[in-house]
């Protein structure tokens, strides 16, 4: 359930639903976002699910933040269906060219490469959210022994179709992007299409699995330009 | 018969399609975008009698410069705008913001600077022949969505008009005002920040910094001070907000803002002073002021207001 609701400026409602991020307080976040939008209540302009948050953002010529929470507060969620998932997989090329942050990886986590990309392909992940860019699928838990920080000095440029993991996450740069996750691999796959009726491959509650492919494969696949 | 269309000879710096913006996609990445001053855009398309929603062209800076070609087309330009039509015969009239004109064939729309300001607009009569990307005309760059293949203008290209011919005749005496305050709601993690930063940045100039566009404004002034953490959970991000990262210099969403975003939110700013706020060119200085909720929803209801007025005196 949401723990407190705020303003954020005078056109949204900022709903919290407590400290911790796990996949069971994330799940609450979706079915409350699923649910929001299948009500098309007069007002809500957009809708953006995170980690533990839900941000609600309205029109102020046609409502306000008190009509918005009475409305938030008084919904029934236990009738919401839970999210339909589904489940993708994605090929990532590990090859040196695309693991830019390869070395540092190496060094903080103390494995080698092998290791390292074994440690990632070997286990499914949740998508949390997605956002930041366009279709860029926030994924988790990765294993605790590839976990480490962000760069001390953001990119200014991460290419596009970059994999990179930070703390207990790993995600995907679907467009070229300032960014500071640990680089270590590139994916041909189109995770943002421009097909609106299906806009990204992956979606807040998805199951996704990397598999590793050659350069070679990689090449033949490229989605990306 | 060709339609009527203008050949871009010089795209400007940040030439876009835009609209009201696009809703519903936050969640998967894509924020409102859409002409960033809402006021200056509803002027434009009312002056020239367009539908409130038609596509404009906004600019940054330097706008376009543009060859038209066809039978009579009408035009408008907002903002504060330096710009002059440049007759077939070569001889040149200095335009004027909030008047129509009527072009004719091989005039040429050179759209000089915007003075004082950031953005101006070009509403012309019936819109332009471009497509929606879910249900709008707006363009969001980064993401390469929206009209023209999700592109800025480029040289050289062909921008094709609905309307075959018009002839408008129209005026506004208005002028864009500045403010003394951008006036804020505290953020969600206002009570981060020392006591003596918030008296800082309630009190002091912060300026405009180089680098600002669509997607945000960086300002500098005094460093603002984090005593809990510099880091938050990544949560969503809206316009207006006032993100702090751990270098202390303020970053303020603008309509083309990332959607998610892990630095505290120190404050918003006020759906009514958004206009303004994103008018203000780099080396500006801009001061804070900090009201309540019911106070900045006062003065939204006042700002609409305003802008339906204006809109009412056209002539």
């Amino acid at each position: 359930m949401i723990k407190n609701i705020y303003n954020l400026g005078d056109a949204a409602l900022y709903c919290d639903f407590g400290d911790t991020v796990n996949k069971e307080t994330n799940l609450k976040v979706i079915n409350y976002f699923n649910d929001i939008r299948e009500k098309n209540i007069t007002g809500i302009k957009n809708i953006a699910p995170s980690y533990n948050k839900l941000i609600i953002y309205f029109d102020l010529e046609l409502t306000n933040y008190k009509k918005i929470k009475d409305t938030v507060e008084n919904l029934d969620i236990s009738t919401c269906e839970s999210a339909k998932t589904k489940k993708v997989k994605i090929p990532v090329c590990f090859d040196d060219e695309f693991a830019l942050d390869l070395e540092r990886v190496e060094k903080k986590v103390g494995l080698g490469k092998k290791e390292i990309v074994n440690q990632l392909i070997s286990q499914k992940y949740f998508c949390y959210m997605t956002g930041f860019i366009a279709g860029m699928p926030f994924l988790g838990d990765i294993k605790e022994k590839i976990r480490l920080d962000r760069l001390e000095t953001p990119r200014v440029k991460v290419p596009k179709g970059s994999v990179g993991i930070t703390e207990q996450f790993c995600n995907i740069y679907t467009f070229e992007s300032p960014g500071g996750w640990n680089i270590i691999g590139n994916s041909p796959k189109k995770v943002f299409t421009k097909d609106p009726t299906k806009l990204t491959l992956i979606d807040p509650g998805d199951e996704v699995e990397f598999f590793e492919i050659s350069k070679k494969e990689y090449s033949k696949f490229n989605e990306q330009k | 018969m060709s339609k009527n269309s203008f050949k871009v000879l010089r795209p400007g710096i940040n030439t876009t399609f835009q609209d009201l913006g696009r809703d519903n996609l936050y969640h998967v990445g894509l924020p409102f975008s859409g002409a960033i001053d809402k006021r200056n855009f509803l002027i434009a398309n009312s002056l020239i009698t367009n539908k409130e929603d038609d596509a404009v062209l906004e600019f940054a800076y330097q706008g376009p410069l543009l060859e038209f070609s066809g039978s009579q087309t009408s035009i408008v330009i907002t903002g504060n705008v330096n710009f002059k039509i440049i007759k077939k015969d070569t001889s040149e009239i200095k335009g004027e913001c909030y008047r129509t004109y009527n072009l004719n064939n091989k005039d040429c729309l050179d759209i000089i600077s915007t003075e004082k300001s950031v953005y101006g607009y070009l509403s012309v009569k019936g819109g332009f022949q471009i497509n929606k990307f879910c249900n709008s005309y707006s363009t969001t760059v980064r993401a390469e969505v929206g009209p023209n293949d999700g592109k800025k203008i480029e040289i050289g290209q062909t921008i094709i008009l609905n309307a075959s011919e018009s002839s408008i005749e129209k005026s506004l005496e208005y002028l864009n005002s500045k403010i003394e305050f951008i006036r804020v709601i505290k953020g969600t993690n206002f009570d981060y920040f020392s006591e003596d930063s918030i008296k800082d940045f309630t009190s002091k100039d912060f300026i405009v910094s180089k680098l600002t566009d669509r997607m945000g404004m960086r300002l500098s002034g005094p460093k603002i001070k984090n005593l809990k953490k510099t880091n938050i959970k990544s949560e969503g991000l809206g316009k207006g907000v006032i993100q702090v990262p751990a270098d202390g210099d303020p970053i303020v969403m603008l309509s083309d803002h990332g959607t998610i975003g892990g630095y505290p939110k120190i404050a918003v700013v006020i759906s009514a002073d958004y206009d303004k706020l994103v008018q203000c060119p780099p080396g500006e200085k801009i001061k804070f002021k900090i009201i309540s909720l019911t106070e900045a929803e006062n003065l939204f209801k006042i700002y609409t207001m305003e802008t339906k007025n204006i809109i009412n005196k056209i002539r």
